[in-house]
């Protein structure tokens, strides 16, 4: 295992004429946790995005413990990973979504099992007990046979992470994780957060909780219209920010 | 005032608004119920003992059973061939599409009644049927007309229609559900097929079972036009038992009879699996009773 896990060079993303991303150099480390902010539409999303191939890089490369996402370089030419490749690289890319997005047919042991059991074809049983621990470990031990229709926002969001966990991920990737939870709901889903940090897990937040990236990020990211404008430990870059556009955007959040 | 102190106010008791037309329409309704009533016991037209002669005469059980095997065989072919058209319309791939539009607007386009006689006659348009390379030399052959049998080219012809709408519902269903879904899915490593079939497809049931529901109890009472094949399912067999005794309309209040007894029983089906595929979307877990509606 090389000691960085994500390494994206001049990526850049395009939809039709819009340039989304132009061109964005970043290093996360094994164990690192990086959080990205920004404005709306300062392509923090899209990034995250490409780190599992949910979007498609339109140049530059972004490797994921050493392999190139979405490609294969060979002979000097960039050949498309067929449909199963992709699926195989994402086993290990653990992704959670601003609106949960849970399986609302499954109960919340049936998303967690879904996964393991049916992708990577693990024994049931392994998988029931692994899930069963990570249901206890984000606190709804109590709710494994409830439907994500019967949780409240916190805890749906507490089952997708340990949805996305039940895959036993190199890295995770959280986006938004607490912009669409009610005020008295984010601190739950924080905790959980806090907790998989110490516990060494590779993680790149895009959020707008600077209480947190303070005190958890290793890392901060300010991004703004397609480019990383600053990148410095989190204290650095909340308190002393380089750039004019980094202490515009703090002066209206902070 | 403390909280201990709130006095509730008196109770609302309200004179209600009265509904006089509902009287009116009630006095109107029970009238026209009485004279139907009336009519149905006094009126020796509709031979309630000849109706019964032949209710579960063996050709009328045949015509029955013809009605049932057809309804499923057509619904059953259907559903698979509108899954596999719709996930066509879907592709990315242009061609898939262009083929599952081009289906869609021959068989929606032209009337099922039309396409059954077309069925019938297929021997005049294909008078042989062999299996070889296209364009090239021809392994077997078969003529046409010993392979034809009404039965098959009643199914055939029923499947290829019904296949077209159902399309269109299965297209409508995978649609509803959200994109977020496929993502989520995706991310987890799911290919697009195991995507389809444990996420997508379940959740597209809730918006597809209903039309299909509707879908087969139409199906019921369309196989009465293979007729045209011609075929003899439940209305042919009333057709040809009052061709000679001259009893028209009880032979088809009969068959009338027959296709209520059968809907009704699919409407009851049709119930337990809407319920099934509600699974986890009432947050209350309540369950969906008969007439609609959450207990």
């Amino acid at each position: 295992m090389s000691d960085v896990m994500v390494r994206a060079e001049q990526v850049c993303k395009d939809f039709g004429h819009v340039q989304v991303l132009k061109g964005i150099d970043l290093e996360v480390l094994n164990g690192e946790v990086m959080c990205v902010i920004g404005p709306s539409g300062s392509g923090k999303s899209t990034f995250l995005r490409c780190i599992n191939h949910l979007e498609k890089v339109n140049a530059g490369r972004l490797y994921v413990d050493g392999r190139l996402i979405g490609y294969r370089e060979h002979g000097g030419k960039l050949h498309e990973l067929k449909e199963r490749e992709v699926a195989a690289q994402r086993k290990d890319i653990g992704m959670v979504f601003q609106r949960f997005n849970l399986f609302p047919h499954m109960t919340a042991l049936e998303n967690v099992m879904e996964a393991p059991q049916r992708v990577k074809g693990e024994p049931a049983s392994v998988v029931r007990t692994r899930a069963e621990e990570l249901m206890e470990r984000v606190g709804l031990a109590a709710k494994m046979r409830s439907y994500p229709a019967q949780l409240s926002g916190g805890q749906q969001q507490r089952v997708a992470i340990a949805r996305a966990l039940a895959m036993q991920p190199k890295l995770m990737l959280f986006d938004e994780p607490t912009s669409a939870l009610d005020p008295e709901l984010v601190g739950e889903v924080l905790d959980v957060m806090r907790d998989l940090a110490r516990e060494g897990m590779t993680m790149i937040v895009v959020t707008h909780e600077m209480g947190f990236a303070r005190e958890v990020g290793d890392s901060l990211v300010f991004m703004d219209d397609g480019i990383v404008v600053e990148k410095g430990s989190p204290r650095e870059v909340l308190t002393n920010p380089q750039h004019e556009r980094t202490k515009l955007f703090l002066s209206k959040v902070l | 005032m403390t909280d201990t102190e709130r006095v509730r106010p008196e109770t609302i008791r309200a004179v209600p608004v009265r509904h006089p037309g509902r009287w009116v329409a009630a006095a109107v309704i029970v009238v026209l119920a009485a004279m139907l009533v009336s009519n149905i016991v006094t009126n020796a037209n509709y031979n309630w003992a000849e109706q019964w002669k032949y209710f579960f005469s063996p050709p009328v059980l045949n015509g029955v059973r013809n009605t049932i095997w057809l309804t499923i065989a057509a619904m059953l072919g259907g559903v698979s061939l509108g899954i596999v058209l719709a996930l066509m319309r879907l592709s990315p791939n242009p061609l898939m599409r262009g083929a599952s539009w081009l289906y869609l607007w021959v068989f929606r386009g032209t009337p099922l009644y039309t396409q059954l006689l077309i069925w019938g006659n297929i021997g005049a348009l294909f008078p042989q049927f062999g299996i070889g390379i296209p364009f090239g030399p021809e392994f077997v052959t078969w003529p046409t007309n010993a392979l034809y049998s009404a039965a098959l080219m009643a199914a055939l012809g029923l499947i290829l229609n019904e296949a077209a709408y159902m399309a269109e519902i299965i297209r409508a269903g995978i649609l509803s559900v959200d994109p977020g879904q496929q993502e989520a899915a995706q991310a987890l490593g799911m290919t697009r097929m195991h995507t389809m079939r444990r996420i997508v497809l379940p959740q597209a049931m809730r918006v597809i079972v209903p039309p299909t529901g509707n879908e087969a109890i139409s199906m019921l009472k369309n196989t009465s036009l293979v007729a045209a094949i011609p075929y003899l399912e439940l209305t042919f067999t009333a057709q040809t038992i009052y061709a000679s005794t001259y009893q028209v309309i009880p032979m088809l209040i009969m068959a009338c009879i027959w296709y209520l007894i059968l809907s009704s029983i699919m409407m009851i089906g049709q119930f337990y699996i809407e319920r099934y595929y509600a699974k986890g979307s009432h947050p209350g877990g309540g369950r969906v009773r008969f007439i609609g509606g959450t207990a």
